[in-house]
């Protein structure tokens, strides 16, 4: 009786898949933590609102799911075989906005000189360009201020719009929230992609449709026709919503209710790492340290200290029992993707924590010291709790950690402003090369560098070798020098790596779904079975 | 003497204006004095590529480096002219957003009050008048429950039991609303009405219970008065005596203790509000806290400030309408009784 019912519903199925029922409406119910901030695609550089971007906008390239970079609205690029300065990109032919006005080469310019307007928040990724020219309809040069091969790697984010349309709505320059001001480009949107905006309710509800003329019909899948995005700030709430079955896909699935999720029929759980690297810095260049108990001199100076410390961290402890098996362990302030990581750099320390505690008596620290350890509580998976395991770890050799764990309002800043002795921080690398990490947690502290450098390394040469990668066009030669400054960074130990986190997504047991490093789903890769 | 009662109501009115309008003052006071350790705006605004030249800018052009008590003036000036400033996080006028978040969380808060209010003043003459009986003892007891357990915890448990075990209510949000005017309900969508069931009962069921308890222990102390006594010997019905008579002397401190309650439920709606995706002002001002937005919690804060002043202005002049002896003792120029 069961196998005649299934093979009637079968049956049925394959009538349906025939029938031209099969492509009607298929709705996905979307929720994450958060909303995103803005729809202007240059006012916000952040992730939630990127991921709502994605979906209606496009850049000249973009990440799939696996974060490789696949061409978008440039269908190639290059930079000019006698000009290394000069980044050609050919566009995609006949592609139109959602208001049916066809993209060119002029729109290219003008959202690209937009994004580096005063009030974008993409200004930064584009320090480099000096110019974007026109060259025909289908064809854009960007000049930089000298080579910069890791031009491309900036472009992942970079939304096009259409000129007149901006222009029009008078949006030509990207939304001042300083100024106190709100614009049209901030509700209402005319990308390029899979995706339409219907409507949009703040935190509440947005609603997106299928672009029916969209360039890529035949490449994704496009499955889904209709997006319904719900931030839902409660993560036991969105679970619960998950498991009611009120939503089809959630982000941000709470370590302890992995399982559940999982165990629930019709449910799974998709994981995979995620380009987030979790460490602790400790300030080592200050004479003397606020918070520690030493009169007169600063423990962290000195290297033997932070060694001993490192290898006193049990990283695999900490993912069996805080993390419940939910991270990569490692020893190096890089996620595994980006160029310039190794197995050498990650391999953990060895030596055991009597070793560790030898090390630090032999600094000079016999009877141990006290420091303050700032934590956020509100930022990274199970962040406070990493942060007290490390207070019994560190009280194994003598170090006593007195823990202050804030909101991450308040946690930032204190690393911004250099002031943390001892702190925790979580470092994503969007451009998935270790300049980005060099640059903003290596470099000595400058105007436009180091601004998350809260350890006080300060070098030289160093420095130099960091600032030679921005121009560097000969890769093997670059990626020497990578190598040379990550071992300056192991060797200096002036971070202590914890792990990689690992991202999950939970979602309906029919659709198929990879999960991107950069916790950015782009919908129009979803499969429905 | 009508005309002296309106002349002291209107003189009563005008004070608590008066005052209300200086507490309203020190709400905001208070509220720029603990902005200062909320947290730095600027990290949220600029994402992490920012330089340390665009921090110094943005700090400036926020005027976030001005001492607390300038930032404090231009806002109670600002405030005056009904301009509250943009929303940091969603760059959206903040008074466009109170208009448009509010209905949700009058609605919530007025569907908890009638629920609370309601069922706390049937039980709490139930359980007065069937003090022995095993069903007044068992509410009594099992509204511990909603006395001790904290407001989060009532709504997740809601959530397992309604939504995800049993599958009869929505776990989120507010369902399908209808416009009317500017105003947005969801009272009058089978969806809406779903979705304000849950919430409902997790604001007010400390309400509930509080109010029920105040009922019975009024009731019961009224029960023993002589009068109550004598209309029972006289052999007046029971529902005489226990509604015309004892009910109503048990009202005026209810009517107290629910009035300021309701301010609480307007203010507790924040925890509410997050555990169930409410969209309505407590959940914008926890996202404006975890955000550093100064503006909305500047704003909310007035406004919770302005709607406790304003209960507690109803409630007061309430008193001079139900209780005659402080009706009457104005004429006599004694108040105190």
């Amino acid at each position: 009786m069961e196998l005649t019912m299934k093979k009637a519903a079968l049956a049925f199925g394959v009538l349906l898949a025939l029938s031209p029922l099969a492509s009607q409406a298929e709705t996905l119910r979307w929720a994450r933590a958060g909303d995103s901030l803005t729809m202007d695609p240059h006012a916000q550089n952040e992730g939630p609102t990127h991921t709502l971007a994605h979906q209606i906008y496009e850049g000249l390239l973009q990440r799939d799911m696996g974060g490789q970079i696949i061409p978008a609205l440039a269908t190639s690029w290059s930079a000019l075989p006698d000009n290394p300065n000069v980044w050609r990109f050919t566009l995609r032919p006949d592609v139109t906005f959602h208001n049916g006005a066809p993209f060119t080469a002029d729109d290219v310019v003008y959202s690209l000189n937009r994004a580096q307007m005063p009030t974008s928040s993409m200004k930064e990724l584009l320090t480099s360009v000096k110019e974007v020219r026109k060259v025909d309809d289908l064809t854009v040069d960007v000049e930089t201020n000298g080579p910069n091969p890791l031009l491309i790697n900036n472009l992942t984010n970079m939304f096009m719009m259409d000129s007149d349309w901006t222009e029009e709505n008078g949006v030509s320059a990207p939304q001042d929230v300083a100024g106190g001001e709100t614009t049209f480009a901030a509700s209402n949107t005319n990308g390029t992609g899979a995706f339409m905006l219907v409507s949009r309710s703040v935190d509440e509800k947005t609603v997106l449709k299928a672009n029916p003329n969209y360039w890529g019909k035949d490449e994704f899948p496009l499955d889904v026709t209709e997006i319904i995005y719900t931030p839902i700030s409660s993560a036991a709430t969105r679970v619960a919503a998950l498991l009611s079955g009120e939503v089809d896909f959630i982000q941000d699935v709470p370590v302890q209710d992995l399982k559940r999720v999982d165990d629930a029929d019709g449910l799974k759980v998709v994981t995979a790492a995620q380009n987030r690297v979790i460490f602790f810095g400790m300030n080592t260049a200050a004479d003397d340290l606020e918070s520690d108990s030493v009169e007169g001199a600063n423990p962290f100076a000195d290297v033997n200290v932070r060694r001993a410390m490192n290898m006193a961290i049990n990283r695999d402890a900490i993912k069996k029992i805080v993390m419940r098996g939910q991270s990569d362990p490692t020893n190096v302030i890089t996620p595994p993707f980006v160029n310039g990581w190794s197995e050498e750099l990650n391999a953990l320390p060895e030596g055991t924590t009597a070793d560790a505690k030898q090390m630090i008596a032999d600094a000079g620290y016999a009877d141990g010291f006290s420091v303050t350890l700032d934590c956020p509580n509100d930022r990274y998976i199970n962040d406070e709790a990493i942060c007290q395991a490390m207070v019994g770890m560190m009280a194994r050799i003598g170090v006593e950690v007195n823990l202050i764990a804030r909101p991450k309002a308040q946690h930032f800043p204190l690393i911004k402003n250099k002031t943390s002795d001892f702190y925790m921080l979580g470092w994503g690398v969007p451009t998935f090369d270790s300049l980005y990490i060099f640059n903003f947690l290596v470099h000595t502290t400058t105007e436009d560098r180091g601004s998350w450098n809260n350890t006080g390394f300060s070098n030289e040469e160093v420095d130099a070798m960091i600032v030679s990668l921005e121009s560097e066009t000969d890769l093997d030669a670059r990626n020497e020098t990578i190598g040379k400054i990550w071992s300056a960074v192991q060797e200096e130990q002036i971070y202590l790596p914890v792990h990689n986190q690992v991202l999950n997504w939970g979602m309906k047991e029919g659709i198929t779904f990879d999960v991107q490093p950069e916790d950015q789903p782009h919908f129009k890769f979803l499969s429905l079975q | 003497m009508p005309g002296e009662r309106v002349l002291f109501m209107f003189a009563t009115v005008i004070r608590r204006l008066g005052q209300s309008i200086v507490v309203l003052a020190l709400v905001a006071l208070v509220a720029f004095l603990i902005f200062r350790y909320v947290g730095d705006p600027v990290d949220n605004l600029l994402g992490q590529e920012a330089t340390v030249a665009d921090r110094v800018d943005l700090r400036e052009r926020l005027g976030l480096d001005d001492p607390w008590y300038e930032q404090y003036t231009n806002f109670v000036y600002r405030a005056l002219n009904f301009d509250f400033g943009i929303s940091y996080r969603t760059g959206l006028p903040v008074s466009d957003m109170i208009a448009k978040r509010l209905p949700a969380t009058l609605e919530l808060a007025l569907a908890s009050a009638i629920f609370a209010l309601a069922l706390g003043v049937v039980l709490g003459i139930y359980t007065a008048i069937k003090r022995e009986g095993w069903l007044a003892q068992f509410i009594l007891s099992s509204s511990l429950i909603g006395v001790s357990l904290p407001t989060f915890l009532i709504g997740i448990l809601l959530i397992w039991i309604f939504a995800v075990e049993l599958g009869w209510l929505p776990s989120f949000g507010r369902g399908d609303t209808v416009d009317i005017g500017w105003w947005s309900t969801g009272f009058l969508t089978a969806s809406g009405l779903k979705s304000l069931v849950l919430p409902t009962v997790t604001l007010g069921l400390y309400q509930m219970t509080l109010i029920m308890r105040l009922v019975r222990a009024e009731m019961l102390e009224v029960l023993r008065q002589d009068y109550i006594r004598f209309a029972r010997a006289r052999g007046l019905p029971d529902r005489v005596v226990n509604f015309g008579h004892a009910l109503k002397n048990t009202l005026v401190p209810v009517i107290t203790i629910a009035g300021l309650q309701l301010g609480l439920i307007v203010a507790f709606a924040i925890v509410t509000e997050t555990v169930f995706q409410w969209p309505g002002v407590g959940l914008m001002f926890i996202n404006a806290v975890y955000f550093v937005d100064i503006p909305v919690m500047s704003a909310y804060l007035l406004l919770v400030g302005l709607v406790f002043v304003i209960i507690n202005l109803v409630v007061d002049l309430s008193y001079l309408i139900i209780d005659p002896r402080i009706r009457d003792g104005i004429n006599r120029g004694n108040v105190s009784t």
